[in-house]
């Protein structure tokens, strides 16, 4: 269960706007102490297809990402897998992942994860009232030689 | 043969100030950002991320104007920082029937679970230029309707369930990355993708084009076409927990071509594949096409010789940066092998002039 809202959260950090998720972050003022495990470094991950979208695998191409570790005391780490390559985007991340796991995880999950998954299901909201009214309405026109 | 040159070193310094003067244009005219490229030169964001293959929008975006536009220079730009780039891993398949659809049609079938959807496309417009958009800002906002948020199946699905399309293999196999191990032909499937997926849209686009005209008996209609979002899923080595890492912008294109039959396989219907980064649907069916063309072994297809059926000859050349690599090398200095011909004609024409003489 843990798992699953953990997955749930970083998945809303690696996504999400990054200057928006700077601006809630930047909002909320919190000084944290941290040490690294590995400072922010950008690479990529390779993007998988599936031949024929049902099929065997196959690479279509990178997508660049950020990540980074820390840990606030010798026992919580925080993890900032992110798309892109912005490397205070990924500290942000790292730094909510831990707190998360902390007595700060309200804060953290009202100020700002809450209201990433709301940005992007408003986005996605926008995409699909966009896509619906280019909705294709057929009608049948009865042709003379069948009246 | 190369050989090393001095000198030049002033005439290069100064062209390339040159160069930047030139891309900054008339200084009386705003310069671009890079936002205003990604923002509203998306289609060329997206080529340049598909062939440079790399889903950067910003990076390409930059490529884009560094490269004063020239889309090749961009994404080999987009390419060569990409080989400086750590390798983090590798996603899971990503699953595109649960793409957040912009657009999605069919040719195939008129009435599809999901609709017909047409998205901002060019398609029906009158190819008109537009002189509005010379003198103001002015654009029309996209219309909005209600919406059911359903899972939009793909349309070959529905022909999946009657046998009347072949199935795809799952073999379970890792593909090969290509990028990382040396191409040996012949090549797996997968791996044809990866390479037409990075491919040069001109080049898949006239080849997809020949076997329309009959350069391979290839009667293709679109199966399904769509263009959406789709997660991409990873796992975080360090927790081993799989998460939504990326949103990525893909075309995808399915083809439905027919197939008359074997002694093995009755009569049925085959696939082409196309699936690229961005909103790039003329490479997608071009992918498509020449998927197919070069499946013609598997299906017992007779060979006609034709390039779009040679999986040697598209490979090898649809690689842009690969090819303008080797053709513009050719306007490098060459003065040495130059030389070496000239004296080689020079004597050649000696040669002959002795022996019309003695005739």
């Amino acid at each position: 269960m843990q798992n699953e809202s953990r997955k749930q959260w970083l998945s809303s950090l690696a996504t999400a706007d990054e200057n928006y998720l700077i601006s809630l972050w930047d909002n909320l003022n919190m000084k944290i102490e941290y040490n690294w495990l590995r400072e922010p470094e950008i690479g990529s991950v390779m993007v998988q297809g599936k031949v024929g979208a049902t099929g065997d695998n196959f690479n279509v191409g990178e997508v660049t990402i950020t990540r980074c570790s820390l840990n606030l005391d010798k026992k919580i780490q925080g993890h900032g897998y992110v798309q892109g390559r912005n490397k205070y985007k990924s500290k942000i991340a790292a730094l909510c992942d831990a707190l998360m796991q902390t007595e700060k995880k309200e804060i953290i999950k009202r100020n700002i994860i809450d209201k990433l998954i709301k940005y992007k299901n408003n986005k996605r909201n926008e995409i699909l009232s966009k896509t619906e009214a280019t909705k294709v309405d057929f009608f049948t026109l009865v042709r003379g030689e069948d009246k | 043969m190369y050989v090393s040159v001095k000198g030049g070193e002033k005439a290069i310094n100064n062209a390339h100030s040159w160069l930047s003067e030139i891309r900054r244009g008339d200084v009386n005219i705003a310069e671009l950002n890079i936002k205003q490229i990604s923002e509203q030169l998306t289609l060329s964001v997206d080529r340049v991320m598909s062939e440079g293959s790399l889903y950067d929008k910003d990076l390409s975006a930059l490529a884009i104007k560094q490269s004063r536009g020239d889309l090749i220079e961009a994404i080999f730009l987009m390419r060569a920082y990409r080989t400086t780039l750590p390798r983090i891993g590798s996603s899971k398949p990503i699953e595109t029937s649960k793409m957040l659809c912009l657009r999605r049609i069919s040719a195939t079938f008129k009435d599809i679970p999901g609709k017909q959807k047409l998205g901002p496309t060019f398609d029906y417009t009158h190819r008109l230029l537009d002189f509005k958009l010379l003198a103001d800002g002015e654009y029309e906002k996209a219309k909005i309707e209600k919406y059911d948020d359903k899972e939009i199946p793909h349309v070959l699905s529905f022909l999946n369930k009657e046998g009347l399309i072949q199935k795809e293999i799952h073999s379970g196999k890792t593909s090969k990355d290509i990028t990382r191990n040396p191409i040996n032909f012949p090549l797996t499937r997968s791996e044809r993708l990866q390479s037409l997926s990075r491919g040069d849209e001109g080049f898949l686009l006239g080849l997809a084009y020949s076997t329309q005209r009959g350069y391979a008996r290839n009667h293709a209609f679109v199966g399904e076409l769509r263009t959406g979002f789709v997660e991409v899923q990873f796992e975080i080595p360090e927790l081993g927990i799989e998460i939504n890492i990326a949103d990525v912008m893909f075309t995808e294109c399915e083809s439905v071509n027919q197939f008359k039959g074997s002694k093995k396989i009755p009569a049925q219907f085959t696939r082409g594949y196309g699936l690229v980064f961005g909103q790039l649907e003329r490479k997608a069916i071009s992918m498509a096409l020449v998927d197919r063309s070069m499946r013609w072994k598997e299906f017992g297809e007779e060979y006609l010789g034709v390039a779009a059926q040679d999986e040697e000859f598209v490979i090898s050349h649809c690689d842009n940066i690969q090819a303008t690599g080797f053709l513009e090398h050719i306007k490098l200095p060459h003065y040495v092998d130059f030389q070496a011909e000239l004296d080689l004609v020079r004597k050649i024409r000696e040669e002959y002039k002795k022996n019309e003489q003695r005739t």
